[in-house]
């Protein structure tokens, strides 16, 4: 583990009221990896990936101890914005949820609010954009017809590049395939390995074979543990925890 | 009797409600016309519909025109708007993206309760509140025009407005939110940007309702509005709406004669008109549920 930490949660404790639903998380994010979190449901894990750009905070009630980082800052330090984590550290979601807006508008958008006027920089980053997230070829004839009309995998792809076109350095998915073909999901994979040259990302997913193909490392999470993390092929070969090999043998999940 | 009949009759009664209010609907849209039609046997419908006075009592030669009334009710009515909307959708979004839990379970019903107040005691605080404070502002006389009433107006489209906005708001999917926010969009950027323009359908169609609303109101715009029989020149002069119009020439007049037909050709114009209006809030808002569903 000879690579760069780009972000690093210690001692994370974290509560819905008085619910603990994360218990004590000490994990590293590594640059230009792909960090794989697996676990059954409800095991906390899309949780934990929502702390990374601060997203637990539309839950009113949410309460976090312990501290995470980006490159050695405390992300949650009450003097951080949250609109610029989440202009450092991008989310793709678990359904596709392009805006009711144009292909166009969707990746213009997020460089609008982010104070971007210069109308020939922003087309250049949407065709810029929709290339790296292998959209353009099947999109660039209607870039002005609504998102809506894609289908699933295209919309996720439109996600993609929305969240790549403002720059971030990393990017987080939560269960990006859970509602995706076979196909589509072979191409958002594919999309994320060719991702990982230029970002750093951080990847939740059900789906084992999906971590085991796409991950550098992964983490284990259960019941509100990280049971084990570790790099991706010691975790499916050699499992150091009875619970991880159960889980990735499929015993239980 | 077996269960088959027994739904069967079930279904029969709802079956006659619904029929029923279309019927009401026909019957009324019916007695106007055949109160409003003799009216134009002796005057035409080109009189009707371009004359710019409005006189019935003349002694020569009366006059039955739409226009000055008609613009009187597009003065007030687009008034009111114009106060209304921003201010609806403002208190809306507040509602639905600003306030706590808290804070809303409480406004929000208090807002509702504003419009059970009667239009009466509205038009009371025009003529004892509202005029004497525009006659100062403005140096006119006593306060009683379009303005005073465009305001009340507002204030009573506004609960409409401000509780079907919110709704619409409310019902914009969460994952339009979270995608706005994960770009790095401020929370003020996401509910103008994001929620509004997706609940664009919905909002329209309250602001729709609340013109219905607006130009259909008869007692708040007589009490405050002046009433002076002349063509209107400019929102603080004294305006006589539609409805004022025939809520105070239909107590006086007699029966079965021009002038009293000619109110029911008024009123057969207003019934068009709020049936337009409702009728296009009612497909918006249809149209609005579809594309969400």
């Amino acid at each position: 583990m000879d690579k760069k930490i780009r972000m690093k949660a210690k001692d994370v404790d974290f509560y819905y009221g008085p619910v603990q639903v994360l218990k004590r998380i000490d994990l590293d994010i590594f640059e230009n990896n792909v960090t794989a979190i697996i676990g059954p449901s409800g095991c906390g894990k899309s949780t934990f990936i929502r702390l990374l750009n601060r997203m637990h905070e539309l839950v009113s009630n949410a309460r976090l101890e312990g501290s995470i980082t980006l490159d050695g800052k405390d992300i949650m330090a009450p003097e951080v914005d949250p609109v610029e984590i989440r202009r450092k550290v991008g989310m793709v979601f678990q359904k596709p949820n392009p805006f009711p807006k144009s292909i166009y508008e969707n990746i213009a958008y997020g460089l609008e609010v982010n104070g971007v006027r210069d109308r020939d920089f922003i087309e250049q980053k949407v065709v810029e954009s929709l290339k790296k997230s292998a959209l353009w070829e099947e999109v660039k004839t209607r870039l002005h017809e609504s998102a809506l009309r894609l289908s699933g995998g295209q919309q996720q792809r439109l996600c993609i590049a929305r969240c790549l076109a403002i720059e971030p350095e990393v990017v987080l998915f939560d269960e990006p395939c859970a509602s995706l073909d076979p196909i589509s999901t072979h191409k958002v994979e594919a999309l994320i390995l060719e991702l990982k040259k230029d970002y750093t990302i951080v990847i939740v997913t059900h789906n084992m074979q999906q971590a085991a193909r796409v991950s550098d490392h992964t983490g284990f999470f259960y019941m509100g543990e990280l049971v084990e993390f570790d790099k991706t092929e010691v975790i499916f070969t050699r499992p150091r925890d009875k619970r991880t090999e159960d889980y990735i043998t499929g015993r239980f999940g | 009797m077996n269960r088959k009949n027994k739904e069967k009759l079930i279904e029969m009664f709802f079956l006659f409600n619904g029929i029923l209010v279309i019927l009401i609907l026909v019957g009324i849209f019916l007695l106007l016309l055949k109160n409003a039609l003799p009216a134009f046997k002796e005057v035409s419908l080109q009189h009707f519909l371009t004359k710019p006075i409005w006189n019935p009592d003349a002694y020569e030669q009366p006059t039955y025109g739409l226009l000055p009334m008609l613009v009187s009710s597009l003065m007030v009515t687009v008034g009111s708007l114009v106060v209304a909307v921003p201010l609806g959708i403002g208190t809306a979004a507040y509602l639905s993206d600003v306030a706590s839990p808290r804070v809303r379970e409480i406004a929000k019903p208090l807002v509702e309760i504003l419009a059970g107040i009667p239009s009466v005691v509205v038009g009371f605080l025009g003529i004892v509140l509202l005029g004497p404070v525009i006659s100062r502002l403005t140096g006119t006389y006593n306060g009683l025009n379009a303005l005073n009433g465009s305001i009340l107006l507002a204030v009573m489209a506004l609960p409409t407005i401000i509780s079907l906005s919110e709704d619409a708001l409310g019902s914009v999917p969460r994952a339009y939110e979270e995608a706005s926010l994960a770009l790095g969009a401020n929370k003020w950027e996401t509910v103008i940007k994001v929620k509004v323009p997706a609940a664009a359908s919905g909002i329209l169609a309250a602001c729709m309702l609340g013109m219905g609303r607006a130009i259909g109101e008869t007692m708040t715009v007589l009490m405050a509005t002046g009433n002076a029989a002349e063509f209107p020149r400019s929102f603080l002069g004294p305006v006589k709406t539609m409805t004022s119009t025939i809520a105070i020439e239909l107590g006086e007049v007699a029966y079965y004669t021009t002038h009293f037909h000619m109110l029911f050709a008024v009123g057969l114009i207003l019934f068009l008109i709020t049936f337009v209006v409702n009728l296009c809030a009612d497909i918006i808002f249809h149209k609005h549920t579809r594309v969400q569903a």
